[in-house]
């Protein structure tokens, strides 16, 4: 799916308050797969149908959020390409060694965006021990998939200042487009959907005064039926609902928001349409956006808009 | 109903507005007060994680269930009485007021 020569979001980690509680619902309710520990405590997961070391990296913490994410470029060339160019654009880099904080990562280069987030890249990790078939492959191997069934890490928005100019970074260093935005009605960017792939976004931002907040993290399902199955699990085990299940004008995919035990917002997402950087960018006013997010009521709600970690 | 085992409930009021809610002592005040449809705060993460529902216990006592995030409530303005209604269960009746918010750069 991959266009350029950045090619997904890889890798998130994300602060917790209550590991075994935040933990128990990755594993058991959302899905995912725990690769195992760091030797500080953190706890390594990934989807089923990832083939990569590990995409989530839970940290305790005294708050929820996001700490970074990173992004999996296409080779070494690449990587410095971007090293200099995030020098040029005027950030500061910073490099992770291999095999360090997060293990079966190869090395990493990191920046600050105006908006308070971490941003890095990296183009070597190691293989997953459980990955997907390759070899006339099943849809999945000895374990079906469990809980919501979600297959991999698709998403995140962000929250934070000045991202106009963080959207301008991720096109002029990171190489992606922007299939998709929202300006408020004197001119100013509202939201910016970016992506690197076929994918309608890999990262979004929200212009907000606070730096560094998360609104959520998307992972993807296979289909609408999986999003039913996913808001029945959340009625099971009691978890706090957001929206959903819905269908987003914008993006167009399928869609539930909830909350996971630390307060961080969980969005199980299907389809979308495919992007193009050749086809026209979408534009919302900012008065049809309760459209754009939720199309099938067309309003918008207050705690989507007011919580973030 | 009230039978053996039936958890206690507690009366919960919010300053100056004249609103008041029961909230059962295994639950927290949030849930209760998103029930009963009173007082400030209609949503919230109910992880302690977001900080929406910060408020300050003028009278009575609490039990913290689960953890707040200290981005939202320092250990200062906890020992004052400012909880995150998510967390807290009450131990007795409550008297509520608005805190102020604040966050911290993350950490």
């Amino acid at each position: 799916m991959a266009l350029n020569k950045t090619l997904r979001p890889g890798l998130i980690q994300l602060r917790v308050l209550d590991l075994d509680k935040t933990l128990s619902f990755y594993k058991d309710i959302l899905g995912l797969n725990e690769v195992g520990r760091t030797a500080d405590g953190r706890v390594m997961l990934k989807g089923y149908d990832e083939f990569d070391h590990h995409s989530v990296t839970l940290r305790l913490a005294d708050s929820a959020g996001f700490d970074s994410a990173a992004f999996k470029v296409d080779s070494h060339e690449t990587l410095e390409q971007i090293r200099s160019a995030a020098q040029a654009f005027g950030y500061a880099v910073d490099e992770v060694p291999p095999n360090t904080d997060q293990p079966g990562f190869g090395k990493r280069y990191g920046f600050k965006l105006c908006t308070g987030h971490r941003l890095e890249v990296y183009c070597d990790v190691e293989p997953a021990r459980q990955r997907p078939m390759i070899k006339n492959p099943d849809l999945w191997g000895d374990e079906p998939p469990r809980g919501m069934r979600v297959q991999r890490l698709d998403h995140f928005l962000l929250f934070g200042p000045g991202i106009s100019e963080a959207e301008r970074f991720c096109t002029e260093v990171l190489g992606m487009f922007v299939p998709e935005i929202c300006n408020t009605p004197d001119g100013k960017r509202l939201a910016t959907w970016i992506t690197s792939s076929n994918k309608p976004h890999d990262l979004a931002f929200v212009e907000y005064p606070e730096p560094g907040k998360i609104h959520h993290i998307g992972f993807f399902l296979q289909d609408w039926n999986d999003v039913g199955a996913a808001a029945d699990l959340i009625g099971k085990n009691r978890l706090k609902l957001d929206i959903g299940p819905t269908r987003h004008a914008i993006t167009r995919g399928m869609t539930i928001y909830f909350w996971e035990p630390s307060g961080n917002r969980i969005e199980t997402y299907a389809g979308g349409y495919t992007a193009y950087p050749d086809n026209p960018q979408r534009v919302w006013d900012t008065d049809s956006l309760g459209r754009g997010l939720f199309y099938y009521s067309g309003e918008l709600i207050d705690s989507f808009l007011q919580i973030v970690t | 109903m009230g039978g053996a085992g039936r958890a206690e409930k507690f009366a919960v009021r919010v300053a100056g507005t004249g609103e008041q809610f029961a909230c059962g002592e295994d639950e927290f005040v949030l849930d209760a007060m998103m029930r009963a449809r009173s007082g400030p705060v209609r949503h919230g993460c109910c992880g302690g994680g977001c900080g929406v529902c910060k408020m300050k216990v003028e009278r009575g006592s609490v039990f913290a269930a689960k953890r707040m995030s200290r981005a939202h409530v320092s250990e200062e303005e906890q020992r004052e009485g400012i909880v995150l209604l998510c967390c807290v269960q009450p131990r007795g009746d409550l008297l509520l007021s608005p805190a102020r918010h604040r966050t911290r750069e993350n950490a």
